[in-house]
């Protein structure tokens, strides 16, 4: 990678994109870090998404009126952008969906009814987030398959031969995500999607906190569902993406029912709109679908490339800097992380050190990261989580161990 | 002024609760217990209780939580110990307005519960202060039998 020396990142200018970034909080500079549970917004996607409102607004793939056809061009447009963000085959396999969330619902769904019996087994990790365990339980309990873990070693990552052991002719779905959330592991997905599919299982990625920080190409990946989220790749909340095979997605009966998905209705039956339509019930969320598409708009001009690189040498600088915090213990070492650092400090408990550092204008993430497994695994209540974005700074990072050191004040 | 609401907050007679609880432990023998856990931090609390003729003669709890729920719930035993089951409820509920900055009820001794008044200026931890509380109001009005929530 050359463009860090030839192209330095323009950090200055990304800051300005960002309005929220200049604001103070308890009259420090905000020193924004939780951006594993949601990022801020450029003023590009800002804009885009009230210009939608302004001047392109109609509902979508129906009206034969002129603002009906712009709305619908903008919004297949940003299909497009999806597309080609994640290298999907085929717009027909890109869903616009509320969130991840949705997604892995739409799948366990739709896919487990029509595939799941008795005896069927569905492999998950230990890292999973809660929506990629939950959606899961819920179609096991009505199937009766059952869910068997990976799961992980002291160091954070995934205990590999585990895996290989549970994967069996039984194993019908594999559902795992890409990068950990609580840990910042990136996960060996295309080894893991590999092996599944020599045993005829299918694969499922929980690609939320991949898809800001990772070039994700789900043909090179080979993976059969990969899902993520609008609000943490600096697009709008409440949209999200499920990519799916489009075999498999044509052999899945619809999720839900109504208006948009259907090709036919009649009290004698109905027949389903194409894909990707025939997943996307009732009216879209026509301006955040198109505000995504700007957020992608805004990381493809950057290019990911020069965005990995910068986030690595934050995410280095920072273990670095915490690492030299007495008392100070990372949770997740990784060989492979990806722009997250959860900690804990001795007995200090993480959400007293999340009030004092957001005393202090900085805003971390405390609490289980809607990830129990892993608190269970590493026997802690909680931890502390710096998880980091294009538009951080070094300066920001040794403000944050500033404000640790604050914490270790207080409690001595 | 930040450091200040942060002092306020970080008291040292909290810091010595949450360090050093009083009664903490299991409780052989209690007529009453209770759990409360906070979904959002991970905390879980556990209160036992020894009720007799409506007195509360002795307190323990368990706490898996943050500084201000363990202190909490360490002054609050202290608090609790000889008191009627009337007088308890009475002061769980000046409590909760100390913590939410209300107007607490005259005559009501709140002794060093009075510390953890700075926490009102922190909204997003009333939820601490008052979990061992809930704890202990729900164990009471459990007439016995084993309460949990999540």
């Amino acid at each position: 990678m050359t463009s860090r020396s030839t192209n330095p990142f323009p950090i200055k200018q990304i800051r300005s994109d960002f309005p929220i970034l200049s604001q103070k909080v308890h009259g420090k500079p905000l020193v924004y870090l939780d951006n594993g549970a949601s990022t801020q917004k450029p003023i590009q996607v800002i804009k885009a998404i009230s210009g939608v409102y302004e001047t392109k607004y109609a509902n979508v793939h129906r009206g034969v009126h002129y603002l009906s056809q712009v709305a619908t061009d903008e919004m297949e447009a940003a299909r497009e952008k999806v597309r080609s963000f994640i290298n999907a085959g085929s717009e027909k396999e890109v869903i616009f969906v509320r969130g991840a969330t949705e997604g892995i619902n739409l799948v366990a769904s739709s896919w487990g009814k029509a595939n799941l019996t008795a005896g069927d087994e569905i492999i998950l990790s230990q890292m999973e987030h809660h929506s990629n365990i939950v959606p899961w339980q819920l179609i096991a309990n009505a199937t009766d398959a059952i869910i068997k873990v990976i799961p992980i070693d002291d160091s954070g990552e995934l205990e590999m031969d585990v895996f290989r052991r549970l994967l069996s002719e039984k194993t019908k779905m594999v559902a795992i995500t890409h990068v950990s959330n609580a840990l910042g592991t990136i996960v060996p997905l295309k080894q893991m999607i590999k092996e599944s599919h020599d045993t005829g299982a299918l694969v499922l990625v929980d690609g939320c906190q991949a898809a800001p920080h990772l070039q994700v190409d789900v043909q090179k990946l080979d993976a059969d569902f990969y899902v993520f989220s609008g609000h943490k790749i600096y697009g709008p909340s409440g949209i999200g993406i499920l990519y799916g095979k489009e075999t498999l997605l044509e052999a899945m009966p619809p999720y839900q029912g109504g208006g948009d998905m259907i090709d036919t209705v009649s009290f004698s039956g109905s027949t389903w709109a194409d894909l990707p339509f025939k997943f996307e019930a009732g009216t879209p969320n026509i301006a955040d679908a198109i505000g995504m598409g700007n957020a992608i708009d805004y990381i493809s001009t950057l290019g990911l490339p020069a965005i990995i690189e910068y986030e690595d040498a934050l995410l280095r600088y920072a273990t670095e800097k915490l690492q030299a915090i007495n008392s100070l213990k990372i949770v997740g070492n990784a060989t492979e992380k990806a722009a997250i650092i959860s900690f804990v400090m001795g007995d200090i408990h993480p959400h007293d050190i999340g009030t004092i550092l957001d005393r202090q204008g900085v805003a971390v993430r405390t609490g289980h990261h809607c990830a129990q497994p892993v608190m269970e695994r590493y026997d802690v209540p909680a931890t502390a989580r710096a998880s980091f974005a294009l538009y951080n700074t070094f300066e920001e990072i040794d403000y944050l161990a500033v404000s640790l050191a604050k914490v270790q004040e207080i409690f001595g | 002024m930040i450091a200040g609401e942060l002092d306020d907050l970080y008291q040292d007679i909290i810091l010595d609760h949450s360090k050093n609880p009083r009664n903490s432990g299991y409780l052989e023998g209690a007529t009453h217990s209770a759990k409360e856990s906070n979904p959002l931090c991970g905390d879980r609390i556990s209160v036992y209780l020894t009720v007799q003729n409506a007195e509360i003669i002795d307190f323990t709890f368990e706490a898996r939580g943050c500084a201000i729920s363990v202190a909490s719930a360490s002054m609050m035993g202290q608090m609790m110990k000889g008191k009627s089951v009337a007088e308890a409820q009475h002061l769980f509920k000046q409590f909760i307005a100390l913590i939410n900055g209300l107007d607490v009820a005259e005559g009501v001794e709140l002794k060093e519960l009075q510390s953890l008044s700075g926490v009102k200026q922190f909204p997003t931890r009333i939820k601490c202060a008052t979990l061992s509380w809930h704890a202990l109001q729900r164990a009471l009005e459990s007439g016995g039998i084993e309460v949990k929530t999540s």
